[in-house]
């Protein structure tokens, strides 16, 4: 079954009559899915995220949750969601069982249910024996895992997880993930999830949008992205001074060759199979391969093909407001 | 979908696990709870003795000059004495209607302490904006409304603890009830102290509703309370007041509820068509905020 459940169709949002925030974006998130949302800072994810969250109206287009529309059937959606917010929303003053029970309360859940359900996922997080302890004793991961059990107490089909593992250490981060991963199997969720760890997206995640200045510049499953790229980099020396890029360019799977700065450059699918040939190859014509290297491209490659290698300023993550002044060119593709 | 994830569909439902969020964060913090049982000490304690008016025209301090005293008979002199020793308690009885400043002041004193709590519970909005508490809860199915007015209800009950207490303490510092006086009069107190907290905290929670930041908000209650304070009725009776701030403290709603919870607790005649009068005014006071307040968080939160 892989019917859409969240469906975008031309969302924008336009803050002050003038700032394009979100600029006519459409995707699909099919049922069970993780859906990862990558972009730089102030590229547009928080203001998408809010507008599917239905704590932002949309200036244009459209969005489905379940068949529900996010502007028209706001209660509807906001009944079959859960958020994991980037910040601890959690209140210091109440203890984590106190914090789980008011946000069951929040979706109107009756008292006995919820208490049964906090018990399960308080357990499920590990977080039962300091249920009773208030939430200023609690360190960042056990925070984290708390989030994460609020955002579930209303059985969400759909789960938000905004940068779900910021902050945290690797351990933490990690284990967060298991947290993720267990509970999405055991509730048969769909995942919708930003995060700035990219090897992180690349593991977890079955598709992923890049979204930059407002667009969606790609979407595909890692491998899809990585591969948009041309494959991997096969990086090689030879001794003598001969242009042998024609003689490359006939090996199988190579896909484009460069000579630059006395090596050569070579894109090329399936690079570990690729260069014993090419190795092969030089040496049937007595060149003797002085140096060679082979390199996968990650999602870091891919993120910063269709982002561009410029920092952004992150001071404006919010309200996205510093997007005007970025009119850095990204680089052609 | 929402009957089998067990939601309700009550369209108030929520609005006890907010508000009792805001007094768990007072009642369950001690050092909080204390300061907020102290505070009234000190302010009645330091206030009420400071500002202590009575005890200018009050006592039998007058000591008349001894060529005057020459001039009469010692029988003409006790008479004088004791005219002028009846004058003090009675112009206090004219200024403040009760010859007591202390039970004049502990009044005015349950205002200020509503004024000043809703004021700092309209700032807990920009707080649950600014730590991602406020988009946790929009993203849930609660009403925009009942966000709120669950703090409209979180400030009005720590202010009808808090006038309690006032008055507790005031007793030991010689607060003294006036003759019309009965317990139902106690009911009368909360019901004025109600309306004043629910029309205060939703006028401080609508200046602080679109705010990411806490010192703009600061700033212009820091502006409104002391012209809400002092042009009232709370620790000076108005027809002493010069004309113009009479007007204005005349429009004050504080002056009304002050007046209000005057004439139950500590005078002894009760004038019952204004009574009426000043039950309308902070009734239609508080409800016209709550009604601003809750458009607003229907125009604000619904961005």
């Amino acid at each position: 079954m892989s019917e859409d459940v969240i469906k975008v169709e031309g969302l924008t949002k336009i803050f002050n009559h003038s700032l394009k925030a979100v600029d006519h974006i459409s995707f699909t998130v099919k049922q069970g899915e993780i859906f990862g949302f990558l972009g730089p800072n102030g590229a547009g994810k928080t203001t998408t995220i809010n507008m599917l969250i239905t704590i932002l109206k949309p200036t244009e287009g459209k969005a489905t949750i379940l068949g529900s529309d996010i502007a028209h059937q706001s209660n509807e959606v906001r009944s079959s969601i859960g958020l994991v917010p980037q910040e601890y929303t959690a209140d210091d003053d109440l203890t984590g069982y106190e914090n789980i029970l008011l946000c069951a309360d929040l979706y109107g859940i009756p008292r006995g249910t919820s208490k049964k359900r906090a018990m399960e996922l308080l357990q499920l997080v590990e977080l039962t024996e300091f249920k009773d302890k208030k939430v200023q004793t609690y360190s960042g991961g056990m925070r984290r895992r708390l989030e994460l059990a609020c955002g579930l107490i209303n059985r969400p089909k759909v789960l938000f997880l905004d940068e779900p593992t910021l902050g945290l250490d690797v351990q933490t981060r990690a284990a967060t993930w298991n947290y993720i991963k267990t509970l999405k199997k055991e509730f048969g969720m769909t995942l919708f999830m930003t995060t700035h760890y990219l090897e992180e997206a690349d593991s977890l995640c079955d598709r992923i949008a890049i979204i930059d200045h407002g667009k969606i510049v790609v979407i595909g499953t890692p491998t899809e992205l990585k591969d948009s790229l041309g494959g991997d980099i096969i990086t090689l020396s030879i001794q003598k001074d001969t242009d042998i890029t024609p003689l490359i360019k006939k090996i199988v799977h190579v896909k484009e060759a460069k000579k630059d700065n006395g090596s050569y450059m070579i894109k090329s699918e399936s690079g570990e199979v690729t260069a014993p040939l090419i190795i092969e190859a030089l040496r049937k014509e007595n060149h003797v391969v002085t140096r060679l290297s082979l390199t996968k491209p990650t999602l870091n490659e891919v993120y910063l093909e269709y982002t561009g290698k410029s920092m952004r300023d992150a001071a404006d993550e919010n309200k996205e407001s510093g997007m005007a002044q970025r009119m850095m060119m990204r680089r052609a593709h | 979908m929402t009957q089998s994830n067990g939601n309700s569909k009550n369209k108030l439902h929520g609005i006890w696990a907010l508000t009792n969020r805001e007094l768990k964060k007072w009642y369950k913090a001690p050092a909080v709870f204390i300061l907020t049982l102290i505070q009234p000490i000190i302010w009645l304690g330091l206030l009420g003795n400071a500002l202590n008016l009575g005890s200018l025209v009050g006592g039998s301090s007058i000591q008349f000059p001894a060529e005057l005293a020459q001039q009469f008979t010692p029988s003409q002199l006790s008479a004088l004495q004791k005219f002028f020793d009846g004058l003090g308690p009675q112009i206090l009885q004219g200024a403040f209607g009760t010859t007591s400043y202390i039970s004049f002041m502990a009044v005015g004193m349950i205002a200020f302490t509503a004024l000043f709590t809703t004021m700092f519970s309209g700032m807990s909005v920009v707080w649950d904006r600014r730590l991602g508490f406020l988009n946790k809860v929009l993203s849930t199915p609660v009403s925009r409304s009942v966000i709120i007015l669950s703090k409209v209800f979180s400030a009005t009950l720590r202010s009808m603890f808090q006038a309690s207490i006032i008055l507790l303490i005031a007793i030991p510092l010689g607060f003294k009830v006036g003759l019309a006086f009965t317990p139902l009069s106690i009911l009368g107190v909360y019901a004025f102290l109600f309306l004043i907290c629910v029309g205060l905290s939703s006028l401080f929670i609508a200046i602080n509703i679109r705010s990411t930041r806490i010192e703009t908000p600061m700033a212009v209650m820091n502006l409104l309370n002391l012209p809400l304070t002092f042009a009232s009725s709370a620790f000076f009776p108005i027809d002493r007041m010069p004309g113009w701030l009479q007007a204005v403290a005349n429009a004050n709603p504080l002056s009304y509820t002050i007046n209000g919870m005057r004439q139950l607790l500590i005078n002894d005649t009760i004038d019952y068509s204004a009574l009426a009068l000043q039950y309308a005014y902070v009734g239609v006071f508080a409800a016209v905020l709550t009604t601003i307040g809750i458009v607003l968080s229907w125009r604000y939160l619904n961005k």
